[in-house]
């Protein structure tokens, strides 16, 4: 049973589908984004105020939770031209759809910037002129914050402009050179990624906390982002199997090989958690444990077993077995989940830092959940709009049709 | 339990060759179909399609694994909690006697330890290894079962047996080649 050329049409009824998914995600985007905004108004105090402060750390939260989705489709989509593999052919579309979020996201960086002073206090003049900050000063000055956002941003657009349209460029030529090229573009590609995201996670999250530092932090944060592209793009997969060219093209193997992959990408995001805690552990050093006092004190411990029960041992015991790793009902709704509890563990990146470590204290708002819902809604907007305008299957990729016959009988 | 024939040789059963693992996958699907028990598959490599086309659901030496995985975590943290806090409690910068996160990579181990042996033992237990006689070695061209053919041999302890009938029915399968297997 193999499948032929002429199926591999987009079914128009999934065009549909997905135009109307687009419309309830920008619907739903919009609300929660206004509502957002409304924060900065309804907690009181104007663009300097608390209220101002709170809108932005929720508003941190959410972007980063949704920028880090996109950056993770762009590193995923590099890594299968490298590796190859069935898993990573029938996700490609998805991949790029995904990562076109990026030239929206990359420009989401700039009310941090422009406010950055109401929530990175090396940024204030009190900062900038701290002993501490100002030895650091030759990373930690404000032009260089700006050049560095350039930087990411152009390495990003320029990453996703260039696979998307060689890969558009494979399908309509079906020329083997083309596949080369992309290959040859995505090695130097994935190295300079987790450089360049290293800093941007320093730059974004661990700043907030200016005086402590992790060498782990940056492929942690990267690993997070790897999670929750793998666990929307899957989501979305269980959506589009329904109608062609991806009903019969998905196999029971394919969902098998990606939940592997989630459920590796949920084990490389416990070990990096925890190699952070246990280097920290043993060294014990004042200025390395501000981090993990603010969160295991005043009532933060909770967030902190939430995630070592949420973010390991549940999505572990759900993804060991082998049929529920098969199953797209199932692995929807692991998918979904892993999305949802992904966003605690950024809430708990950015919020205790804003505690005092001398006597922590939780800290929530509705903010922080309005956000998530509300860059999600875009995200999710512009993934489905961008996701039929290419046929659903790379159809010039050279090994498309054994790759569609993964885990098919002969 | 062996069937008697002619009172010349004491049959295991009838080998069929194939030359091809889709010939082969096809006909365990029909063996299987045509509601034969007692029969394997040989080849030169793993088939992953065979597990699914011979409908095999033993799943013991997951289980085996699993608990000695669960033994290992226990008995590691255990060990490391025995140590630290009760036969030589040892007060290290101030942390508690019982170091969680120091005791994590120890308990990791141990459980890896255990589940990798007892998924070894439990391997060796169920499938009878070693096993220094196999009928299936008296056919001459099986040696082949470890290069380039595909074999499946159905034996003569299956309540469908029957010298003749099952013979014709491997020959119906496309078999290159079908022989009688000496016990």
């Amino acid at each position: 049973m193999t499948t032929t050329e002429h199926s591999y049409k987009t079914a128009p009824q999934l065009s549909e589908t997905l135009k109307r998914y687009s419309s309830i995600a920008t619907f739903i985007g919009l609300v929660f984004l206004a509502l957002l905004v409304s924060g900065i108004f309804l907690e009181g105090g104007g663009l300097t105020g608390a209220g101002m402060g709170h809108f932005l750390r929720a508003y941190l939260v959410g972007f980063w939770l949704w920028f880090g989705a996109g950056a993770g489709c762009l590193v995923i989509l590099m890594t299968q031209y490298l590796t190859g593999g069935a898993w990573g052919l029938v996700i490609r579309r998805p991949l790029e759809a995904g990562a076109k979020t990026l030239y929206v996201t990359c420009f989401l960086f700039l009310p941090l910037l422009v406010f950055r002073e109401q929530i990175y206090w090396w940024t204030t003049p009190a900062g900038l002129a701290d002993k501490v900050i100002h030895a650091k000063s030759l990373y930690l000055n404000v032009p260089f914050l700006w050049v560095r956002w350039a930087i990411y941003s152009i390495f990003l657009c320029f990453y996703t402009m260039k696979l998307t349209a060689w890969s558009k460029q494979e399908d309509e030529t079906r020329s083997t050179a083309v596949s080369a090229k992309l290959e040859a573009l995505s090695a130097p590609g994935v190295l300079i990624f987790f450089i360049l995201m290293t800093f941007c996670s320093v730059d974004y999250l661990m700043t907030l906390e200016p005086y402590w530092y992790s060498t782990v932090y940056g492929f942690m944060i990267v690993i997070g982002w790897v999670l929750t592209a793998l666990a929307v793009v899957i989501a979305t997969l269980t959506m589009l199997e329904k109608y062609a060219p991806m009903d019969h093209a998905l196999t029971r193997k394919h969902y098998h090989d990606l939940g592997k992959l989630l459920f590796a990408m949920v084990m490389m995001w416990t070990y990096l958690n925890f190699s952070q805690l246990i280097i920290t552990w043993s060294g014990n050093l004042p200025s390395e444990i501000v981090w993990y006092i603010k969160r295991w004190n005043g009532g933060w411990e909770a967030i902190a077993l939430l995630l070592l029960f949420g973010h390991f041992v549940l999505p572990f015991a759900m993804l060991i077995s082998q049929p529920a790793k098969k199953s797209s009902k199932f692995i929807f709704f692991v998918a979904c989940y892993i999305i949802a509890v992904h966003a605690v563990d950024v809430y708990q990146l950015v919020e205790p830092n804003f505690t005092n470590v001398k006597d922590p204290h939780f800290y929530f708002s509705w903010l922080d959940v309005v956000a998530p819902l509300g860059f999600g809604g875009l995200w999710l907007a512009i993934y489905f709009r961008n996701l039929p305008g290419m046929p659903l299957l790379p159809l010039g990729a050279p090994d498309l049709v054994k790759a569609l016959n993964h885990g098919r009988d002969h | 339990m062996s069937v008697h024939t002619d009172g010349e040789i004491t049959l295991y059963g009838l080998m069929a060759e194939f030359e091809t693992p889709g010939q082969l996958v096809a006909a365990a699907r029909r063996t299987r179909e045509a509601g034969f028990k007692n029969y394997d598959a040989y080849t030169p490599y793993p088939i992953h399609e065979l597990d699914a086309a011979m409908d095999l659901h033993d799943n013991r030496v997951s289980l085996f694994t699993l608990i000695g995985g669960l033994l290992g975590c226990a008995g590691g943290f255990g060990l490391a909690t025995w140590v630290s806090a009760v036969a030589w409690p040892l007060n290290v910068g101030g942390r508690p006697l019982i170091s969680v996160p120091m005791f994590i990579p120890v308990t990791f181990e141990c459980t890896i330890l255990l589940g990798g042996l007892t998924a070894a033992i439990g391997m060796l237990l169920l499938n009878g290894l070693p096993m220094p006689y196999h009928p299936v070695f008296n056919v001459e061209r099986f040696v082949n079962a470890s290069r380039s053919k595909f074999f499946i041999c159905i034996e003569s302890t299956d309540p469908k047996f029957d010298r003749t009938l099952t013979a014709n029915f491997l020959e119906s399968l496309g078999a290159e080649e079908v022989a009688e297997v000496a016990e």
